[in-house]
């Protein structure tokens, strides 16, 4: 465990008392502030971790305290831990000073705690909602609250939202969505654009938002596993895997080795498959369509791999709780050993195929770039962090099984498209590298893949490093093991922001090709 | 330029990637069953189907698996299917995820963009009844609440094969009629 004294010494700096400071897992350190102090705490942590807000997020413990509990998240690297802020909101005057004038990236938490829970944050300057669109759904209600009630069906018209507008001459706007031409998640765009260059865009999201914090209330954890495969599919497996965990970590479980080997597996797997589709992505929105139709053929067969190890292409129905529903033996690992080879060499056919074209590095260099400033100021995770120089990979600062493996992070400093495709490239040839360790590590041990687990309630964050970025899953357990409580945050939350800084004073034509690059998810944001 | 071009294809040939071994027995499969739809496209529709998507809340699996059903190895559209980008082009509207309030509209309006005649295929166990989302507050609870559903394609996410199987089962009973006719 890893001393946070160098936190308390800092706040007791700035006379800032702490009330109730707690340690119930080696990473994870909870502070409770007065009331009055919170802001400045939270400012100071953000700025001495030099830290985004990780995740921001309230509970309605009014039944039991009589308030909403706040939590605001920070993440020390050099604790190797995260810190939570705590407040206690009094249920007569739901409110709290907004943190989003000082810390940018608590901005969109406070939002969604304002639309989900009616918590004002005085002082948040964007009053719009997020996800539960004012058109469809009336005011005053609540989701989130224990205490909701559905809405009458056929309400009348709703309030309609209000875009930013961007006033001058020949400045035009261009909405795009909800439905888009090609066979992809809903969202709306809207450029204001002179010309061909962007000068703003804005995006509306929550399209497919479903519910899922609420669904998950109430529900066992094996059936929460589940719902989380379905929360975002091309990163099912980091999800099923980030709740196990959580869960895991509640209850205070230690799954066997195996069983984390085949986990550490199947996430590189995933990670593999999704990197590649990208590349062939991106390939096709500059209309270079043979990498395109490549790439697709190596994902294709990543798949089937896929399908033949755990009988799922997508890696559904792997992890459980307690460790995972399949093991892997030899006649798998022979076959995926077979596969890997030929998935590197096409792999490097890919590469060359793109970097050895001109026209293919003129249209991805320099384009989209997002700076490293905007990008902390935003809280970027990642893979566009690394690509935009902000070093920060969840497998180095909470290793976990992944200390016994050697592998080096990827990291690039220009920001643009060829950042985040050359950030994928060496992601790919690392995960080979994980998966062939993975394979001879999975020789020798033990066969025990799966234990059972002793319920008990509990709180806990988990956090696995998903092929986009951090999932981080908040729980909160009671004595049966079924959820009161569950908070997600998808690296896409704050990312989309990202990229609707990379776009500017790019051309609308290389939108697709900047959008690609960062392949964000649109129900993972919207949930 | 164009004589460049010429004279690679004379000379190149068609250049097309060996099948693996173990790739043949699928392959087949897929030929078997393409060659199969391809008769029943031609004599119900004339020749193509034109598909419309729409991502109403899926978690995204579905549409991977519809745009790997396009990839080079299906590549069902050699059988006469295509995706289109505009409704007003569409024969069928094809519907994914549980229809999320927010999107009601939006796939309502998107229905009605098309030309007459038409008809709905929802697909993923989402899509019908809503899945695991069955009594979320911001779902429709499936896509047969919202539109006409004339077919269904079951699976969480339903591969490519599965996919094209199930079109096929769906085709045959209306042998040589026309089918867009009937679904009036």
């Amino acid at each position: 465990m890893k001393e946070i004294h160098f936190i308390q010494n800092i706040l007791a700096s700035e006379k800032i008392d702490i009330v109730d400071l707690s340690r119930p897992f080696p990473d994870e350190a909870r502070i409770t502030v007065a009331g009055a102090d919170f802001a400045k705490t939270c400012k100071l942590l953000h700025s001495c971790l030099s830290s985004p807000v990780m995740a921001f997020f309230a509970e309605d413990l009014r039944q039991r305290s009589g308030a909403f509990t706040l939590y605001c998240v920070f993440l020390s690297i050099q604790a190797q831990s995260w810190v939570f802020v705590r407040q206690d909101v009094a249920a007569d005057t739901p409110e709290f000073a907004s943190l989003a004038k000082d810390i940018h990236s608590a901005s969109l938490f406070e939002r969604e705690m304002r639309e989900m829970f009616g918590v004002e944050p005085v002082g948040n300057p964007d009053p719009r909602s997020l996800r539960l669109h004012s058109e469809v759904w009336p005011a005053g209600r609540y989701p989130l609250r224990k205490d909701f009630t559905m809405p009458h069906k056929n309400m009348d018209e709703g309030v309609r939202y209000r875009f930013k507008r961007v006033e001058g001459e020949g400045i035009f706007e261009i909405p795009v969505g909800p439905v888009h031409a090609g066979i992809i998640g809903p969202g709306h765009f809207r450029f204001s654009a002179a010309g061909e260059p962007i000068i703003n865009l804005e995006l509306r999201l929550g399209w497919t938002h479903r519910g899922i914090e609420k669904l998950l209330e109430g529900k066992s954890s094996l059936d929460a596993v589940k719902i989380s495969e379905c929360i975002s599919g091309d990163a099912a497996f980091g999800y099923s895997m980030a709740f196990c965990q959580t869960v895991e970590k509640a209850q205070g479980a230690y799954i066997p080795l195996r069983s984390q080997l085949i986990r550490v597996l199947c996430l590189e797997l995933e990670r593999l498959y999704n990197h590649i589709n990208d590349m062939g992505g991106i390939a096709l929105d500059v209309g270079f369509s043979f990498p395109a139709q490549f790439a697709s053929l190596i994902k294709e067969a990543i798949l089937r791999l896929n399908d033949a190890v755990c009988g799922s292409r997508y890696l559904k129905g792997v992890n459980t709780i307690g460790g995972t529903l399949i093991d892997i033996d030899m006649a798998k690992r022979a076959l995926i050993h077979t596969a890997l080879i030929k998935i590197k060499k096409d792999f490097r056919a890919l590469e060359e195929m793109l970097f050895s074209s001109v026209s293919f590095m003129d249209r991805a260099d320099a384009t989209g770039i997002l700076r490293a400033k905007t990008a902390r100021d935003l809280g970027i995770t990642g893979l566009a962090a690394r690509a935009s120089g902000i070093g920060l990979d969840m497998r180095k600062v909470f290793p976990g099984i992944y200390h016994s493996f050697s592998f080096k992070m990827a990291k690039e400093q220009a920001g643009d498209v060829t950042a985040r495709l050359k950030v994928r490239c060496s992601e790919v040839i690392e995960s080979l590298e994980i998966i062939k360790q993975c394979l001879e590590k999975l020789g020798t041990c033990s066969p025990q893949i799966k234990i059972t687990i002793a319920k008990k309630s509990g709180t806990a964050l988990g956090c696995v490093e998903a092929w986009r970025g951090p999932v981080l899953v908040w729980m909160r357990l009671d004595a049966a093991g079924y959820i009161e409580r569950c908070k997600i945050v998808d690296p896409s939350f704050h990312n989309w922001e990202g990229l609707s800084y990379a776009v500017l004073g790019n051309i609308i034509p290389d939108f697709p090709l900047c959008n690609k690059s960062f392949d964000l998810s649109y129900p993972g944001n919207d949930l | 330029m164009n004589l460049r071009i010429l004279k690679n294809s004379i000379v190149k040939g068609r250049v097309t990637l060996p099948l693996d071994p173990d790739e043949i027995t699928v392959s087949h499969d897929i030929e078997g069953l393409g060659a199969e739809l391809k008769r029943m496209i031609h004599a119900n529709f004339g020749r193509s189907l034109h598909i419309r998507e729409v991502d109403t809340g899926s978690c995204g699996a579905c549409e991977s698996e519809i745009i790997a059903s396009s990839n080079p190895i299906y590549d069902i559209q050699r059988f006469g299917i295509d995706f289109v980008a505009s409704p007003r082009h569409a024969d069928a509207l094809l519907v994914t995820g549980p229809v999320s309030k927010n999107m009601e509209l939006a796939l309502k309006k998107t229905y009605e963009a098309m030309p007459e005649p038409k008809f709905v295929i929802s697909l993923g166990d989402c899509a019908k009844g809503g899945g695991l989302f069955k009594g979320s507050y911001y779902t429709c609870g499936g896509v047969e609440n919202v539109l006409p559903v004339t077919l269904h394609i079951p699976g969480c996410p339903p591969s490519p094969l599965v996919i094209m199987k199930t079109l096929v089962s769906f085709l045959k009973p209306f042998g040589k009629l026309r089918i867009l006719s009937r679904i009036e």
